[in-house]
């Protein structure tokens, strides 16, 4: 495998009336070609805001931390994505290198316009086809996700689509440019459980096929389990841990990771109580001190929880956690 | 059931008209088509299937807030019984006072220019219920305490509060008029999964606390498991099986019922890729499959599903099955 993106110190805030407000807070990860990570974290957490950030997809009042460096390792060499400034250069990155599919396919596709006109739109801006050729390949993309008929499918709209449909044609839309990242933001969140199955196999199909990178935006743990290689956790702009599926799931490092696992009902046990995590996430006007998590965790170790931010350490191989439950460790080695 | 049921459907059918047909007879939506199912009192009964089986329409028909073309609703709680079908303009006004709705949208279920105390307080006003300001202030903090709301929450503007903290202001505007039966309609669906697990676990305090008994509509069949004591599966309008939550889930016997448990993402990682998958997607009601309406997507359909509809049959107490096979297809 090789390396597809790097993210290093990545830190966002915005400018708003009520002040300054960090949405995202010196996040640091990468991804390989092949790979897909899991990112999970409660609504707010900076999920969604982290992910678009790769494509600098943020409004006018984002202001990216002056460390911040996102490396995009694309056939020709490197993209200092930061570097880019007017949209014209960000073409590379938007809807080429990178694309993304939404949670809502019925708020991602233009009403009036017919999806066939979307999908060749985009393929006459991103690559150098003629308009038969790009309706071609729509066509075959369409087909290709499993929608029956795509060459009438092809001339309808949004609404004539059901969810299920819409979403896998919000896929064939965000594939046949052969991006080499797909963010995809709670992609199976509005489907029913059997129709997220179909999507789910869909897009473990596609990475096999294509080989691209996938950040898969979610807060259901049970999808990650099914979908990803590796996962990260966030909380309030903070990535909290990191590791490999099996571990972050089975062995979860995190007080937060080991809350959002005992608030999840599973089908393994049904009479075991549902322990919520006490509390609400924070507004991010008033982000506590130390560790973002500390006002809501059920395992502070001492004052250091809400005076110093946690450093990441190594609490196994390939498997990282923030949290001062970890500092002692550390003294000791 | 030993116990005399709340509420009865007795061959329930909604039927929504479409537009159209100038000829002939007026085509209709079978939203909801002759279900017959008992909730006992107390108890917390989960209605679950996909999007467009009709369990919302089938909710909304127990509260007589969708129109009842066949059959009928009886409720009946030793104090009062009706017959939701004929209810009189005053009957209705009575009825709502015991059967109330928990939607699922926290956002757009609350008015944005009413205060907490004012949402809470205006079915108490709207139905009469209290004599003066004092006693309605006293029935809304008595209710908001129940649903752990803070008194200096009651003056606050619902734009203040959380997801989980709106949705506890509209389970305490539900429950403030006394009501015996709710339906909450996807009530955590929209919420955390964090936030989720404290208002499942507040709605079981509270049912507890005051006798109620619940219709639980969901999508999600794990939290079903959790706080469902009963389970009714539907699919396109009809039923297609029926029992205590633990047989269902332990003993599922259609293979609807088999394909959406299998279908929920397991947690463990190395178990990709075992789940039964169902192929194809809900038929739309207007134009439904003849027959077995699971049979487009039923793995195990034969000559006789295709044109005969299977009626719901007992597979042994207390749980019943809605299919010809599923006698030989116990695995």
């Amino acid at each position: 495998m090789s390396r597809l993106i790097d993210v290093e110190n990545l830190t966002l805030q915005f400018d708003t009336d009520e002040g300054r407000i960090t949405a995202v807070d010196d996040v640091s990860f990468s991804l390989e070609a092949g790979e897909v990570m899991g990112l999970v974290g409660e609504s707010g957490s900076g999920k969604s805001v982290t992910a678009k950030s790769l494509m600098k997809l943020n409004p006018r009042n984002a202001i990216y931390g002056p460390d911040t460096k996102i490396t995009l390792h694309l056939d020709d060499g490197p993209v200092d994505v930061m570097s880019l400034q007017t949209d014209h250069d960000m073409r590379i990155v938007r809807g080429g290198a990178i694309s993304l599919i939404f949670q809502e396919p019925m708020a991602s596709f233009a009403p009036a316009i017919s999806i066939g006109d979307q999908m060749v739109e985009q393929l006459l801006i991103h690559t150098d086809f003629s308009k038969p050729q790009a309706k071609e390949l729509s066509v075959e993309m369409l087909d290709r996700v499993g929608i029956s008929d795509a060459s009438t499918r092809f001339g309808q709209y949004a609404f004539e689509l059901s969810g299920g449909m819409r979403q896998r044609a919000m896929i064939a839309m965000a594939l046949s440019t052969k991006p080499k990242l797909l963010i995809a933001d709670e992609p199976t969140t509005a489907l029913d459980v059997t129709i997220q199955a179909q999507v789910i196999d869909l897009m473990k199909d596609l990475v096999s096929e294509f080989g691209m990178g996938i950040i898969f935006i979610t807060h259901d743990l049970g999808v990650i389990a099914q979908t990803a290689d590796k996962v990260a956790v966030m909380y309030l702009g903070r990535l909290v841990e990191q590791g490999s599926v099996r571990d972050v799931i089975r062995r979860p490092a995190h007080p937060y990771t080991r809350g959002l696992l005992a608030a999840l009902p599973t089908l393994d046990d049904i009479d075991a109580p549902l322990t919520p995590i006490p509390g609400d996430i924070p507004s991010p006007l008033e982000r506590p001190s130390g560790c973002v998590y500390s006002t809501r965790c059920q395992e502070v170790v001492g004052p250091q929880c809400s005076a110093a931010v946690p450093r990441f350490e190594r609490v196994d191989t390939d498997h990282m956690a923030a949290c001062h439950i970890y500092d002692a460790k550390e003294g000791a080695a | 059931m030993s116990q005399k049921p709340l509420i009865t459907a007795q061959g329930l059918s909604v039927h929504y008209p479409l537009r159209g047909g100038l000829i002939g007879p007026a085509p209709f939506v079978r939203a909801v088509e002759n279900i017959s199912l008992e909730i006992a009192p107390g108890s917390f009964f989960g209605l679950v299937g996909e999007s467009g089986s009709g369990k919302t329409t089938l909710g909304r028909a127990m509260l007589r807030a969708a129109p009842i073309s066949k059959g009928d609703v009886l409720f009946d709680d030793d104090e009062v019984s009706f017959s939701l079908k004929d209810l009189g303009k005053k009957e209705l006004k009575e009825y709502r006072k015991r059967a109330q709705l928990i939607f699922q949208d926290p956002y757009a279920a609350l008015s944005p220019r009413m205060t907490v105390r004012d949402i809470i307080a205006e079915p108490l006003e709207v139905m009469g219920l209290t004599n003066s300001r004092a006693e309605t202030d006293e029935r809304v903090r008595e209710i908001a305490a129940k649903c752990r709301l803070n008194v200096e929450h009651l003056r606050r503007f619902p734009h203040a509060f959380s997801g989980g903290q709106r949705q506890r202001i509209s389970i305490a505007r539900a429950l403030v008029s006394g009501p015996k039966f709710i339906v909450a309609d996807e009530s955590v669906a929209a919420l955390d999964v964090s936030i989720q697990a404290d208002v499942l676990n507040l709605l079981k305090a509270i049912q507890e606390d005051m006798g109620l008994t619940f219709l639980f509509i969901s999508h999600d069949l794990s939290v079903v498991a959790h706080v469902c004591d009963h389970v009714a599966v539907m699919y396109l309008g009809r039923l297609v099986e029926t029992a205590p939550t633990r047989t269902l889930f332990s003993g599922p016997r259609h293979p609807y019922t088999k394909a959406l448990l299998s279908a929920i993402p397991s947690l463990d990682p190395d178990d990709r890729g075992k789940a039964q998958k169902l192929e194809g997607e809900i038929p739309s009601p207007t134009n439904p499959p003849p027959g077995c309406k699971f049979q487009t997507r039923c793995p195990h359909a034969i000559d006789r599903c295709r044109v005969e509809e299977p009626v719901l049959e007992s597979v042994q107490s207390e749980h019943n099955v809605a299919c010809h096979r599923w006698a030989e297809l116990v695995d």
